[in-house]
């Protein structure tokens, strides 16, 4: 059997008292809903913000600084213009960071995307239709070469989805899209649900916990 | 100048980490933008944590309607704050198991988010029931294969299926599934991420070419 300290009681019963807060949106909004909402943004931004600052900013930068590696002055420098954003006066030079991470991301993604999103993708599409080892093999390739034409045609929209051949290659790619959100919208459901049931089970053991605090459970 | 030196800095920016990726003693460049951008980006959390104080302080000093709320919102950031920053035992981080940081995650953080993000199931719930009426042929076809996936990971839909006759050696709902998600997910899926990261290369290019500018924003 588990032992409860005081402090633990008191962490599981605001936490089951905040959760039964957010619970109560479902009949209306209210003072109590409310609440909770303001609560959880602000222990959300400084949760992540005082992450960020032991994951990223104290190992990366101040470490890094502390070490001798002057380059990551740098790093600071722009840091510290991105709060020039707060002045009217000086608030362009919040552009130099802005350009700084906008020209990574860009320059990331020209290579990266293609090789991880574009390239490998097209590899995986280009299936055996012949001399397949079983018929369901050959049905579920044939399944995904058609499907990603198709899908691909969809999108093309420079061209209008009209004619014999385009026109219905691309009613064919709607369907297999419309299968993908399909499954995309039943696994998001039952991820839901599961996270509702281990909510519910949680206040359960807080319930628990309770009466075994007290000494009646 | 104000936007020209910007465009030069984007263009160096991705220059760099696209010779550094062809380039082996060069990987080093990209490793150190890399660690760059991702203090800036932490960075930015100061900003949108000041950018905070400065909304919710002036509705507190106005007395706007509500401004309760937005104390009670800055008094939890503060304390998470300086909870997360300052507060540990010897020996140990703010950010370890057993103090004040980690109790305020334990009791605070994860019920609220958990219980934000298990609400939403009633919200799909009775989003679909007006949303999923099988008006068209493609609202029939997204309906069917949502209700086979849901069915297909309750217990109950475990029963139905091992009762569903077998082809071979395989089980006809077995198979139903394998195509739906190896079959027709997995092509929608990579039908959907080519045409993004194609999307996503056109737009990088169109950034560091300086043709595409809106993120400067502004006019000067």
């Amino acid at each position: 059997m588990v032992a409860y300290s005081l402090s633990d009681m008191l962490g599981m019963w605001i936490g089951a008292c905040l959760a039964l807060f957010v619970f109560s949106f479902l009949y209306k909004d209210n003072p109590f809903y409310k609440l909770a909402e303001h609560i959880f943004v602000g222990v959300a931004a400084g949760y992540t913000m005082c992450m960020g600052y032991w994951q990223v900013i104290q190992p990366n930068l101040i470490a890094k600084l502390q070490a001798g590696d002057w380059r990551y002055l740098i790093a600071a420098v722009l840091s510290l213009m991105l709060l020039t954003r707060l002045s009217d006066k000086y608030a362009w030079l919040s552009r130099w960071p802005l350009a700084f991470m906008v020209g990574i991301f860009a320059g990331y993604n020209i290579v990266y995307t293609m090789q991880a999103q574009v390239l490998k993708q097209l590899e995986a599409t280009i299936l055996p239709l012949w001399n397949c080892q079983s018929w369901q093999e050959l049905c579920q390739n044939l399944i995904v070469v058609v499907g990603v034409l198709t899908g691909l045609m969809y999108f093309y929209f420079s061209k209008e989805h009209k004619g014999t051949l385009w026109g219905k290659a691309a009613r064919v790619g709607i369907w297999g899209l419309m299968i993908t959100f399909g499954a995309a919208f039943g696994y998001t459901v039952m991820a839901r649900i599961s996270l509702l049931i281990g909510h519910v089970m949680y206040l359960q053991d807080v319930w628990r916990a309770t009466l075994q605090f007290f000494g009646l459970g | 100048m104000k936007r020209e030196i910007p465009l030069v800095i984007t263009f160096i920016a991705g220059i760099v980490m696209i010779i550094q990726f062809y380039t082996y003693p060069l990987n080093w460049l990209g490793d150190l933008f890399n660690d760059f951008y991702n203090i800036i980006l932490t960075f930015s959390f100061v900003l949108g944590a000041l950018s905070l104080y400065a909304v919710n302080g002036k509705k507190i000093t106005s007395q706007a309607p509500g401004w309760g709320y937005n104390l009670v919102l800055l008094v939890s950031l503060t304390i998470t704050l300086v909870c997360g920053l300052f507060i540990a035992p010897p020996g140990k981080l703010p950010t370890d198991e057993g103090t004040a940081f980690s109790w305020i995650f334990a009791n605070i953080f994860n019920p609220l988010s958990s219980a934000t993000y298990s609400l939403l199931a009633f919200y799909v719930a009775s989003a679909s029931f007006r949303a999923f009426r099988a008006r068209s042929l493609e609202a029939s076809i997204l309906l069917v294969t949502a209700f086979i996936v849901m069915l297909s990971r309750v217990p109950l839909g475990e029963y139905i299926w091992q009762c569903l006759p077998v082809l071979g050696q395989y089980n006809i709902a077995e198979l139903i599934e394998d195509w739906i998600m190896g079959g027709f997910n997995a092509a929608g899926q990579r039908a959907v991420m080519l045409g993004a990261a194609v999307g996503l290369v056109s737009v990088s290019l169109k950034i560091l070419l300086g043709i595409e500018r809106s993120y400067l924003g502004g006019n000067d």
